[in-house]
């Protein structure tokens, strides 16, 4: 990777052009009135079909994706996205579709939703899926919209509040205040566990569900699982199953068995599809049987949701079939063990005990302090990692550990990749125990070294001036 | 060993108060600028807002965190410090020349629920 | 059973993985699952497909859905896009990294991003954009939301009856949710009302208004006087746009907006039976912190190079949890990127003439549809760009038949009872006199 300083924007020259269309043969229609004209002068680049390859092919050098090398980033499932769903998701009776085709037109596509419903039913356990959300926070919110719309459908308005674990991913408690609930907290064990003797006096008629993810945010299984359902539903409440972490369960547990009630799943971590960079996702929500009637009301986005990434998950879908499901969930939970093994000498494992598809390093057992040396810090290992080729774990999360590392392999990583990360690790360890100032600096093979992040918050520059 | 000033009020929330007449300037320790690190932003209220003492009246914010200021004190806010506005940097430079905000206070009496400069000194234990 | 080809394991690679961490069986390593959850038996899943079955099979499946002609707009428009945008944005780089969270080596995302946020705030006239947004609708909600913490203590918003019908559907959804009142302007004249959003506004409780810029019936609105009515109750003025057609007409800074939202899709995004799209939103600088959404700032790294970072996080939910501004995390952020490319490569003269070929095909086609005399016009003296719509004299079933058989996705219905059409710079002339044709035989 090499540093790259240009903007579009600088680029640009007067009577370049990069696009070309046809003639205009149409007669010319009135003008636009004036007071409804744009008055302001139009500045767009002005820049050439080359100039514009070479600009964002050289962006694209100074990124890292799941095609670059290994992506162990905890929580996110950076698994590697078959192209053939690439081929599928571009063909151009499927992406010339308008979105407000009635149902005769669109019988392929229709079916693809079908299809699709009936595979993530019996993948999860789940009776029926809406597919409008775009991303896991908005199924979140959508599955939470479900909650809600339950209650008040048996005219139960007294319950405003969802609980969620200390462990949870921001968005949990972020969903529900949209929604228009009140979060209330429930305690981690020691062992990384939901607190069930603290999750039974928060239980009562105000309370309208508790948002779990399973496994945790620790990679740990909520072992309690069946005692928490039993006492959520004997309060009247539901369960809502945030789908971030369903990768280790595929082909071996479904949310729908351990008493789930709602459901979103992440097309773009377990079911294959690129991550974009940020987006586009797709979080299609599952309910169980008793809830089929509070989806069809919600409009939660403006056609079907992202049904070019919900074709790409079909296409993944299909080439695991029943045959393949179990060996991705088996093979993510023995691939983050087995790191988890080889490391745990030289990197703090707050928890022992098996892990599922990630888990949660806090930090280095020998940070390297001495004198007035500070000792090497979790961002500091992160930054290191880049220097030798990997993608920085996760850290900083979940909340529970100050210097958390949370690293997630995926079933696509080989043998020999999860071994050179290991090694790659020690040596960052070894480092940090003879001279931290090594951590401190790094990156140092990397585009840029580490970024003034203090300067841009305070003297916020969001936009290029021209 | 963080800064603390004697003569001034501290709350266990980690606010200083320098009480004038019935107005209370408020600001942070200097323990919680250190804790904080790099300041980047300070949400402020409006000057007319009413405070309550132990709510929440704005946010000091870094690159990472977020931390809620409460009110050691009930009133109105009388003042606010704009030049925070731009130089949030002030806040770590001086925790006890940036006051935050100032507070007519309705109930002057919560002044002796908070602590002195010994009592904190002991609460952060340093 | 077949390998498949994403899992690069051996028998002899978990063998020894097995052994490392000392189980004796994959299965030990669900040991902690209580066995009752252990799914017995089969899913419910057909046979795993080789890759050229599953090219079969999606080839299939394409040929079953209709190849027409687009003649419809209401939200999603058959603009042309330019063959470099696929090519570039399936650079591995881009399609296969996460949100940029790893800042050194995650520049050219942040670059583009960077680049993006510049091109929408010059589209909509306002100051500071965020990363992106799911797709228009949940934009317009997000500003709903907006406007209310602005305001503080005012918490109904209100919108214009001219909004397209799926952006009011969302913007309820979100509404009841979230607890906001909303209430409603109506637009008699094919126009957003003013006079009945003073008398709205006079109720004193209104945090926000969001109107069409350009509305669901295709007409250019004329927002003179709405900015200084809200503005004059403490309100903020959301304008919902195309960003496309904001090379031609007023840009939400000139009509004084405070947000301006709307969906990127029509800057030569595919159709794609409705997503992915990409929300934008835009804010006056004084809303900034209130905005949701990942934002990307410059800055310096160590060796005082220009490099790009997210920046003004405290606002999100990582840190805020329930107190963020939204809950919205990953975006569209490639669609973005789809975006930034277009808009680049069409530059000022080629989005212009995108909607000078756009209008002028509208008006033609309007006006031979009118010939017909098959149509009543309906708002004959508003103006419009690419999209419009007319009063059928028959039902418009029979028509939208007739023109399907045809080869045209055309005179969509309307709630109001009328057939909405639009025309892009991707319709020829000939097309338009062939659907013409259509309409005067049938």
């Amino acid at each position: 990777m090499k540093y790259y300083d240009k903007l579009i924007f600088e680029l640009s020259k007067e009577g370049r052009c990069g696009y070309s269309l046809p003639v205009n043969k149409f007669p010319a229609a009135p003008e636009v009135p004036q007071q409804l004209r744009r008055q302001a002068p139009l500045r767009l680049p002005e820049v050439s079909e080359p100039d514009v390859v070479r600009h964002y092919t050289n962006l694209s050098q100074m990124n890292f994706g799941v095609d670059t090398g290994f992506y162990p980033l905890g929580s996110c499932t950076m698994k590697y996205n078959p192209k053939i769903n690439e081929e599928v998701a571009a063909l151009q009776g499927f992406a010339g579709l308008h979105p407000l085709m009635h149902a005769g037109l669109t019988k392929g596509a229709n079916k693809v939703y079908q299809e699709m419903n009936k595979a993530l039913a019996a993948i999860t356990g789940m009776y029926t899926f809406t597919f409008d959300p775009c991303a896991g926070a908005h199924g979140e919110l959508t599955g939470l919209m479900i909650m809600r719309t339950y209650h008040m459908m048996r005219g139960d308005m007294a319950r405003t509040k969802v609980i969620v674990p200390d462990s949870a991913h921001g968005t949990n408690p972020a969903s529900a205040a949209v929604c228009g609930l009140e979060v209330v907290e429930v305690k981690s064990l020691e062992n990384g566990r939901i607190d069930v003797e603290a999750l039974k006096p928060l239980l009562g008629p105000d309370i309208a569900g508790i948002m779990m993810t399973n496994p945790n945010t620790l990679g740990l299984f909520e072992t309690e699982i069946k005692t928490i359902a039993k006492l959520v539903h004997d309060c009247g409440g539901l369960l809502y199953y945030d789908g971030a972490n369903m990768n280790p369960l595929m082909g071996v547990v479904r949310p729908g068995d351990m008493g789930f009630d709602i459901m979103h799943l992440n097309l773009h971590k377990t079911f294959s599809t690129p991550h974009g960079g940020g987006g586009p996702g797709s979080g299609p929500v599952g309910v169980a049987k008793h809830l089929e009637d509070c989806i069809p009301d919600l409009r939660v986005s403006g056609f079907h949701g992202n049904f070019g990434v919900i074709l790409r998950a079909y296409a993944y879908i299909l080439a695991l079939g029943k045959d393949h499901l179990r060996q991705v969930g088996q093979y993510a939970v023995l691939s983050a063990n087995y790191i988890k093994e080889c490391l745990k000498d030289v990197y703090k494992l707050p928890i022992e005990g098996v892990c599922k598809h990630e888990f949660v390093f806090d930090g280095l057992i020998n940070d390297g302090a001495h004198d007035d040396v500070p000792g090497a810090t979790t961002l500091d290992v992160a930054k290191r990692l880049l220097d030798y080729g990997f993608h920085a774990p996760t850290i900083y999360f979940p909340l529970l550990f100050h210097q958390a590392l949370m690293i997630e392999p995926t079933e696509t990583e080989s043998k020999e990749t999860i071994d050179t990360f290991i090694e790659v690790m020690r040596k960052i360890a070894a480092e940090a125990a003879r001279d931290p100032n090594i951590l401190h600096d790094a990156p140092h093979n990397a585009p840029i070294t580490r970024p003034d992040e203090t300067m841009a918050a305070r003297n916020p520059i969001l936009k290029y001036e021209w | 060993m963080s800064k603390i000033l004697d003569g001034l009020k501290y709350s266990e929330s980690h606010e200083w108060v320098k009480v004038d007449g019935t107005v209370a300037f408020i600001g942070v320790s200097d323990f919680a600028q250190k804790e904080m690190g790099d300041i980047t932003y300070v949400d402020m209220p409006e000057e007319g807002d009413d405070v309550l003492a132990g709510e929440e009246f704005g946010a000091l914010e870094s690159v990472k965190a977020s931390s809620e200021l409460i009110s050691p004190v009930s009133g109105t806010v009388v003042a606010v410090n704009s030049e925070l506005e731009d130089a949030p940097e002030k806040v770590n430079e001086d925790a006890y020349g940036a006051w935050i905000i100032k507070v007519e206070m309705s109930n002057p009496g919560e002044l002796d629920k908070l602590l002195d400069a010994a009592g904190y000194k002991a609460l952060i234990g340093e | 059973m077949a390998t498949l080809p994403y899992l690069p394991h051996t028998q002899a690679d978990i063998r020894a993985m097995l052994d490392r961490i000392g189980a004796k069986q994959l299965d030990d390593l669900y040991s902690d699952v209580p066995s009752e959850f252990l799914k017995k038996g089969a899913y419910a899943l057909p046979d795993a497909l080789s890759e050229q079955e599953i090219r079969d099979f999606f080839a299939a499946l394409e040929a079953q859905n209709a190849r027409l002609k687009v003649f419809v707009g209401q939200g999603a428009y058959d603009h042309y896009t330019p063959s470099v945008i696929p090519y570039l944005t399936q650079r591995s780089e881009f399609l296969t990294a996460y949100t940029p969270y790893q800042c050194e080596i995650s520049q050219g995302t942040l670059r583009y991003i960077f680049e993006y946020q510049t091109l929408m705030c010059e589209l909509t006239g306002l100051d500071v954009s965020n990363a992106s947004m799911y797709d228009g609708p949940t934009a317009a909600a997000e500003a709903m939301k907006m406007a209310v913490s602005c305001a503080r203590k005012k918490n109904r918003v209100l919108l214009s009856k001219a909004l397209l019908p799926h952006v009011i559907k969302v913007v309820e959804t979100y509404a009841k949710f979230h607890g906001v009142e909303i209430g409603y302007v109506p637009a008699p004249d094919g126009q957003t009302s003013l006079e009945a959003l003073q008398a709205e506004l006079a109720q004193d409780d209104v945090a926000g208004v969001i109107v069409p810029s350009i509305n669901r019936y295709g007409i250019i609105e004329d927002h003179s006087g709405f900015a200084d009515a809200i503005h004059a109750e403490k309100g903020l003025l959301v304008e919902y746009c195309d960003p496309s057609a904001l090379a031609v007409v007023n840009t939400p800074g000139e009509w004084g907006a405070d947000i301006a939202v709307g969906d990127g899709q029509p800057l030569g995004l595919p159709l794609c039976y409705g997503g992915p799209y990409v929300g934008f939103m835009t804010v006056k600088k004084e809303h900034m912190r209130k905005m949701p959404g990942r934002i990307v700032g410059q800055t310096v790294d160590k060796q005082g190079r220009r490099a790009f970072v997210l920046t003004l996080q405290a606002r999100e939910q990582h840190i805020k949890r329930e107190k963020a501004t939204s809950n919205i995390c990953s975006n569209e952020s490639l669609m973005a990127l789809w975006v930034t490319i277009y808009l680049s490569l069409m530059g000022p003269e080629g989005l212009k003439e995108v909607n000078k070929i756009s209008a002028d095909g509208a008006h033609y086609l309007k006006a031979e549809l009118l010939k017909t005399g098959q149509f009543q016009d309906v708002f004959p003296d508003k103006p419009f760009l690419k999209e419009f719509v007319l009063k059928p004299k028959k039902f418009p079933g029979q028509l939208q038949k007739k023109l399907e058989e045809a080869g045209f996705f055309a005179a969509l219905d309307t709630e109001e009872g009328y057939v909405s059409f639009c025309v892009t710079e991707k319709r020829s002339k000939e097309e338009c006199d062939q659907l013409v044709k259509v309409v005067k035989e049938g």
